[in-house]
């Protein structure tokens, strides 16, 4: 059993899994929030309903995005230690740094916000929803930081075989990190925009809980339609950067074997993968220049070319990609990406005409969109980290180098194994439970019963 | 005294932190199956989300410390924290499980009334909650004894290397001390029947945990070159921590539920500061050659690094400090039988 292949496998689902709650969590606790705030500002429990309604399903995702995340921070010294040992000075502080400034205070205030509805004033009770807002995008900040080193790494020197930290500020200022970070907190904001419209459309078409859901689709659209748009033009910035950055990885997110001058982009292509060349292809001329470059003439290089430099720059050894799964990773979350920026559109124009309860075709698709960033967003982190192959830090040491030598691969195999089984148990409970809450709708009055799930509330009740 | 031993230190700090905290939430888990019995069923569903509420509010921040405490491990001295990790491999993988599962058990428990569906999680924290209590012992009682470490850093014990007598003692020691903890922390924030119960679990744990701590202590003598080290005098900490756990039980005998918490607390922190104090300049001793060890100066990251986490930690951990006391003055009240449940 190889070690090496299991722990990436390993990697790649664990990551996934953990990504699944992430979004939701950066995007929900600002909806939740604002709408909070919404209800101390005006006074009006229309907004109170909702808070208590949106909560209840951040909290029970919330839950999730936490358990993964604990793995996440061993993995890396369980399963990738000589990776830990080699790059521990500089990714190990941003790591120390989530876990001190992000995770105490998320935890710390959603325990307090969950809690404490009777216990603080209501002021002071939406400021702790805003400080779990902040805590989760502080964390996906530092993480990112992180993960930005390992794609480009910055303000380090080689010392003893490490890479150690000489300068905190361009680790922190690494332009990665900020074509990367906005692009993530905006698939966040889409991820739960697209949540609360999908699920508001339930009930919309049910006639349930009509000024609840109707308001709470009106704030989704609106701002999943400006996130839509930020993903898009953040994502565009995260490309442009990556052109100069890491051209392996577009080079093979665009399926570009040959160096081109000026360079198409593909609308499609259909690879021989033995062969390493493409059997049909479907491309846009001057179109990749005008997108890496905003200029209709430039040269490109291809994956062969860039292979040859990287041979001559760091050795021989294989330095491409597994091409298909990045290059249709890219189009899957790009074109899904341009889905959504429609749909968000089409809910804002619906919100507008005030006609989104007479649109029911309308209502059952936004049901389904639900679905659509967490497909996006999947194949985002498959794209860009799959694209880095075979670099685990760019340029500086390879996958297979990083991994720990000390943990025979039956050892991982049992971890694979148990962490895909536990973690798809409890995504089985997680959608059981949010799909029982996101169906019963808000509950009447504004004090947290007894037991909420003994006396469920009614389905029945178009009275708001 | 140079920024590796003021990183040993607070890394110290962050580990007894989370045992001073976590501590008692292990034990209410562990404590919830037995101090909720009742003959009428809906009663002990009610005993039980009475005792999940009292650390409601507080576990998830608490098990933070955890996380820190491996962050900073990472951060300051990364091929500690490879070492460790990679080493302890199947053991912190069940250390995982068991979090994870008490995790999503203390939240989703309550949410549904099917009594399979709570009977369930219930289980899941009770060994969420019992197995962390354990082996966090027996990963400190590897750490004090020393591991088969080679000279190039990495662990060459196995799994069942990790399971000796002294590291089992050490974790019999967590289990029950937690368990303690637990009982005292519950008289202190519940009434009636279970805070009876909880002071009633107190006194007979108290015994326990001191014949445990004491078989500890003498193990450590034997096993270990602790009077070496610090000599047959330990010092004012081992003797406090000594001290404390005895005050302890005069406390619970007489029904001083706060003073009994605090003496509880100290014991356990004066214990984890003692196992420290033994290590120190070591991070992992290595059972094989004690030149092969892991200290933190070989185990370290850069001066640079350490003085750039320094400030940070200067900053933020008082802040953290100050918002999580906070959070235990916002839920200062006992829950009775008719407070409000969330959990």
């Amino acid at each position: 059993m190889d070690a090496l292949v299991l722990a990436r496998l390993q990697f790649a689902i664990t990551t996934i899994y953990h990504f699944f709650f992430v979004p939701l969590t950066l995007g929900l606790s600002v909806i939740v929030a604002l709408m909070e705030t919404l209800y101390v500002r005006s006074g009006n429990e229309l907004y109170l309903r909702m808070t208590k309604f949106w909560g209840k399903l951040f909290v029970i995702n919330f839950a999730l995005g936490v358990v993964t995340g604990i793995v996440q921070e061993f993995q890396f010294g369980m399963n990738w230690s000589e990776y830990s040992r080699f790059v521990g000075d500089i990714f190990g502080a941003p790591l120390a740094i989530e876990a001190l400034l992000a995770f105490f205070l998320e935890s710390t205030f959603l325990g307090i916000w969950i809690f404490g509805w009777d216990k603080l004033s209501k002021g002071v009770h939406a400021l702790t929803m805003w400080l779990v807002a902040i805590g989760t995008n502080v964390s996906a900040l530092w993480i990112l930081i992180a993960n930005s080193f390992m794609q480009e790494p910055v303000g380090y020197v080689l010392n003893n075989g490490r890479a150690e930290m000489v300068n905190f500020f361009d680790l922190v200022l690494n332009p990665n990190v900020w074509v990367m970070f906005p692009h993530t907190l905006s698939a966040g904001f889409v991820t739960a925009a697209f949540f609360v419209m999908g699920i508001s459309a339930y009930h919309l078409l049910r006639k349930n809980h009509i000024q609840v859901f109707r308001r709470s689709f009106q704030i989704a659209a609106i701002i999943g339609t400006m996130a839509a748009i930020l993903v898009a033009l953040n994502g565009h910035s995260q490309a442009q950067h990556m052109v100069e950055s890491q051209p392996m990885k577009m080079a093979a997110a665009e399926a570009l074997w040959r160096t081109e001058s000026p360079a198409s982009f593909s609308l499609i292509t259909i690879g021989d993968l033995s062969q390493r060349e493409e059997v049909f292809s479907i491309r846009l001329p001057r179109l990749l220049c005008l997108l890496a470059y905003n200029q209709l003439n430039c040269e490109i290089q291809g994956i062969y070319d860039l292979q040859a430099q990287f041979e001559q720059q760091y050795g021989s050894g294989d330095y491409i990609p597994p091409v298909a799964i990045v290059y249709w990773s890219f189009r899957i979350m790009v074109g899904l990406g341009f889905l959504m920026i429609g749909l968000a559109l089409w809910a804002l124009f619906l919100v507008m005409g005030e006609i989104v309860e007479q649109r029911p075709r309308a209502l059952q698709i936004f049901q389904w969109a639900i679905l659509l960033p967490y497909i996006a967003n999947a194949f985002g982190w498959i794209l860009t980290e799959l694209g880095r192959v075979p670099w685990v830090v760019y340029g500086l040491m390879r996958i297979e180098d990083g991994v720990s030598n000390v943990v025979p691969g039956g050892n991982v195999l049992i971890s694979l194994i148990v962490y895909t089984l536990i973690y798809g148990a409890l995504m089985a409970a997680m959608v059981y439970l949010i799909t029982k809450y996101a169906k019963a709708g808000p509950e009447d009055g504004h004090y947290p019963t007894a037991d909420e799930a003994d006396a469920m509330p009614s389905l029945v009740g178009a009275q708001d | 005294m140079t920024l590796n031993t003021v990183w040993f230190v607070l890394i110290a700090i962050l580990y007894i932190g989370f045992f001073v905290l976590e501590g008692f939430d292990f034990g209410v888990g562990i404590l919830m199956p037995f101090l909720s019995k009742d003959s009428a069923p809906d009663k002990t569903d009610h005993k039980r989300r009475i005792l999940i509420n009292t650390i409601g509010p507080h576990w998830d921040g608490n098990e933070v410390w955890l996380l820190t405490a491996g962050g900073a491990t990472f951060a300051a001295f990364p091929q500690w924290y490879a070492t460790l990790f990679s080493g302890f491999y199947l053991a912190l993988l069940l250390l995982l499980l068991a979090l994870i599962a008490r995790g999503v058990a203390l939240e989703y428990r309550s949410k549904d009334a099917s009594p399979r569906w709570r009977a369930l999680w219930d289980w899941l924290i009770f060994l969420g909650s019992a197995l962390p209590a354990l082996l966090i012992g027996v990963a400190f009682g590897n750490l004090v004894r020393g591991v088969p470490i080679d000279a190039d850093m990495n662990y060459v014990g196995g799994f069942f290397n990790l399971l000796n007598p002294y590291a089992l003692l050490a974790g019999a020691a967590t289990l029950t001390a937690f368990t303690l903890y637990g009982a005292i922390f519950i008289s202190l924030k519940t009434d009636g029947e279970l805070r009876q119960s909880a002071r009633a679990a107190a006194r007979r744990l108290w015994l326990i945990v001191v014949l445990v701590l004491l078989a500890l202590l003498t193990a450590t003598y034997f096993e270990t070159d602790f009077v070496a080290r610090l000599g047959v005098n330990p010092g004012v900490i081992p003797l406090t921590g000594m001290v404390a756990i005895l005050l302890s039980g005069y406390f619970v005998n007489k029904n001083r539920e706060g003073w009994a918490f605090f003496t509880t607390a100290v014991s356990i922190a004066f214990s984890l500061v003692t196992a420290f104090l033994y290590m120190y300049p070591r991070v992992m001793i290595s059972s094989l050659n004690d030149a092969w060890s892991l200290t933190i100066f070989n185990a370290s990251s850069s001066p640079y690094t350490l003085k750039v986490m320094t400030i940070v930690a200067i900053i933020f951990v008082p802040i953290v400090l100050a918002y999580q006391a906070w959070s235990y003055w916002v839920f200062r009240k006992r829950l009775t039988s008719d407070s409000p449940l969330v959990y």
